[in-house]
């Protein structure tokens, strides 16, 4: 795997200047400035930043201080692609009539801006083929209102509204396949990845940024606060989301499916494949799963069948 | 150059000639005739500004907001249930201080589904911060349209055109056009652009403003409106130098020495017009003025030209629900002391016509307090 050359090091990376720059108000052990930090190692000239709205949004940007040392620019919930289509429009209207050099244009949004409100105005903006790159950080519910369901949110997973009742357990609805329903958007370029594999992340995004048209990146972003969990664990979950094939690393390129970093070679060695319940146990949103063994089953039957899905598209 | 087009079409020739860089737009009847006259002009090379072809009137907003952001020079137009999937993003638009030029071709809300001429729409977003100018014929609304950028730009607040359903956008007009190169000098060829996203000169747009900051943001804002009918009336002024079409903010018809005015937006004014010319030849002193800007609210203008009448009928052309219509409230808050009535006409499409503007008069002149005119019992 690479992009034109493009071969991020720990020692490059590490003396590189952040475009992201620290004082922002997201918690302690936030995945969401872990993924911005590794997108932008990954930029490769002037670049614009679109931003949904959510906690990324908020806690960068309280007036009168700003975190991002790039232009950047929110406008609302659900139309962060539709204003990066704005944004790409000026650019290439400029390059026409003033030949001026194009920026990259770079979009964030969360898990509720993307499956859920912003769907249409992603949809739109993957169809009009406008040169962007969508990233996605995936912390499962709307996490900025305080943990509600998503159509990103797993199924059985405890949010504020999907309590653990005594007659509903949790969500009762799967995940939506956002990756699957974007990459039949017939887009250049679509990837997963995790924060826990940096490497894998950084030229993933470089990839998108370079593709001409439309890229969709898709990170898992753990929530200590939603997903109940400690704060030292961020990155060890972020991998075992991974490890457990609960969200294998594919990329998809011009129609071609492939795995890639951890998850190829867990296709390669199932042995490597580690149990559900493992990426579960340090959650506290699934506790009820862990006490329920058919539920367990369940989940785990519904993990292997994706992985399963996964593994045929990339032909494993 | 004098062209045979409808208001619709006058609207898009005005965006092309003023340079734009960006128009991002979606299709909703009566304002069809913008977006497929202006793809013309794209498919055929006439402009080589950027045509985003957007899923929804949200997302043209927000491209829109993402463009002018950008620095770009920057159009759209909607009608009706367009502006109102916008309404969010149209404060957004204005609290960023964008210059977007939009022309609204107003027609009625649904439900019960209507695509005729009514003032609902661009009532409901009145206070979203954006300038309203109305216009009467599809002449006004090419220099309105022409006039909306320079005035954009000069106070960086988004600015509506606002013209009637049908009435103006389908009806074809002797359109007077001035050259590109007129229009240019007029506009200034491309948008200053100071506060934009820039590479060079990283911003923040957007970002998020707490109890502690946003009342002065807030402020800076309504004074930026307050202050743009400064701006409005020298634009107006300096185009009637170049054109010798004056437009006031408020526009009079007979009414130095009327006993009876009817104050009115949009095509109504062309009919009034010839009903106070009729009245007149039976001896009856009437006259009618227009709200040309309605946002800002022209109060002053309104009451300086109403304020000898012996009665006001103030004709909305919006359903009002247990309040009374804006153009009447707007009214009645800078005209203390002065006899207004309330009436609405129009609703739907319902044809405003002789009769219809005569039964406000003579309502008017026999005192009669009955809002709805031309409405089956």
């Amino acid at each position: 795997m690479n992009a034109g050359g493009f071969n991020p090091n720990l020692k490059g990376l590490s003396q590189q200047e952040d475009l992201l720059l620290p004082g922002h108000r997201l918690c302690a052990g936030c995945s969401a400035s872990i993924v911005v930090r590794q997108v932008l190692k990954a930029v490769r000239g002037p670049t614009i930043v679109v931003n949904a709205t959510g906690c990324l949004e908020v806690a960068t940007t309280i007036y009168p201080y700003t975190s991002w040392a790039l232009p950047w620019i929110h406008s609302a919930f659900e139309n962060v692609a539709a204003t990066a289509s704005g944004v790409v429009a000026a650019e290439r209207a400029f390059e026409r009539k003033k030949s001026e050099p194009k920026s990259d244009v770079i979009a964030f949004g969360g898990d509720g801006g993307t499956y859920d409100i912003g769907f249409q105005a992603l949809s739109g903006a993957l169809e009009r083929y406008d040169d962007f790159l969508y990233v996605l950080y995936d912390n499962e519910a709307y996490m900025n209102t305080g943990i509600q369901r998503s159509g990103s949110t797993p199924k059985y997973a405890w949010t504020t509204t999907t309590p653990v009742g005594s007659v509903e357990a949790g969500k009762m609805e799967y995940k939506k396949p956002i990756d699957l329903i974007v990459a039949a958007h017939d887009i250049p370029y679509v990837a997963t990845a995790s924060p826990a594999y940096w490497r894998d992340l950084i030229v993933k995004a470089r990839k998108g940024i370079e593709v001409d048209g439309p890229a969709f990146l898709h990170a898992i972003s753990t929530c200590d606060r939603g997903w109940r969990h400690d704060t030292s664990d961020t990155i060890e979950i972020a991998r075992l989301a991974v490890e457990t094939c609960y969200f294998p690393l594919f990329e998809v390129e011009n129609g071609e499916f492939k795995l890639t970093g951890r998850s190829r070679a867990i296709a390669k060695r199932p042995e490597l494949k580690k149990p559900v319940s493992e990426f579960l146990k340090p959650q506290g949103r699934f506790s009820h799963i862990l006490k329920n063994q058919s539920m367990l089953e369940e989940v785990q039957e519904n993990v292997d069948r994706y992985w399963e899905r996964i593994k045929k598209l990339c032909g494993e | 150059m004098i062209l045979g087009i409808s208001g619709d079409e006058a609207v898009a020739l005005a965006a092309k000639q003023c340079n734009v860089d960006v128009v991002a737009a979606y299709p909703i009847t009566p304002q069809t005739i913008i977006v497929e006259k202006f793809s013309e002009y794209v498919a055929n090379g006439e402009t080589q500004a950027e045509y985003v072809r957007v899923e929804s009137e949200h997302s043209a907003m927000s491209a829109c907001v993402g463009a002018s952001a950008r620095g770009a020079r920057t159009f759209t137009a909607t009608s009706s249930q367009g502006l109102m999937l916008m309404h969010e993003i149209l404060y957004v638009a204005s609290g960023m201080r964008l210059p977007i030029v939009m022309a609204n071709v107003n027609r009625a809300i649904s439900s019960p589904i209507n695509i005729h001429a009514d003032h609902a729409d661009s009532m409901a977003v009145r206070d979203s911060g954006w300038i309203q100018l109305s216009c009467v014929d599809a002449q006004e609304a090419y220099d309105t349209t022409i006039m909306a950028f320079k005035i954009a730009e000069e106070t960086l607040l988004p600015v509506m055109v606002l013209l009637d359903g049908f009435v103006i956008s389908h009806t074809l007009q002797n359109v007077s056009t001035l050259s590109d190169e007129q229009i240019l000098n007029f506009i200034g060829n491309e948008r200053k652009s100071e506060n934009i996203l820039d590479p060079e000169n990283p911003k923040t747009f957007g970002a998020m403003v707490l109890p502690d900051y946003y009342s002065e943001i807030k402020m800076q804002q309504i004074e930026a409106m307050d202050e743009s009918k400064k701006v409005i009336e020298n634009t107006f002024k300096e185009f009637g130098d170049l054109t010798g079409r004056r437009y006031p903010l408020v526009e009079s018809y007979k009414t130095d020495d009327a006993e009876h005015i009817l104050l009115c937006m949009g095509s109504a004014f062309g009919t009034a017009k010839v009903v106070v010319d009729d009245m007149r030849a039976e001896g009856k002193k009437v006259g009618v003025s227009r709200v040309k800007c309605y946002r800002p609210f022209a109060g002053n203008e309104v009451r300086e030209a109403i304020k000898n009448a012996k009665s006001v009928g103030v004709a909305d052309r919006v359903a009002p629900f247990g309040s009374y219509p804006p153009l009447y409230l707007d009214t009645k808050a800078s005209c203390d002391g002065i006899n207004l009535k309330s009436f609405v006409y129009g609703l739907g499409g319902r044809d405003v016509n002789k009769d219809t503007i005569k039964e406000v008069f003579d309502r008017l002149e026999k005192g009669v307090d009955e809002m709805f005119v031309g409405v089956r019992e």
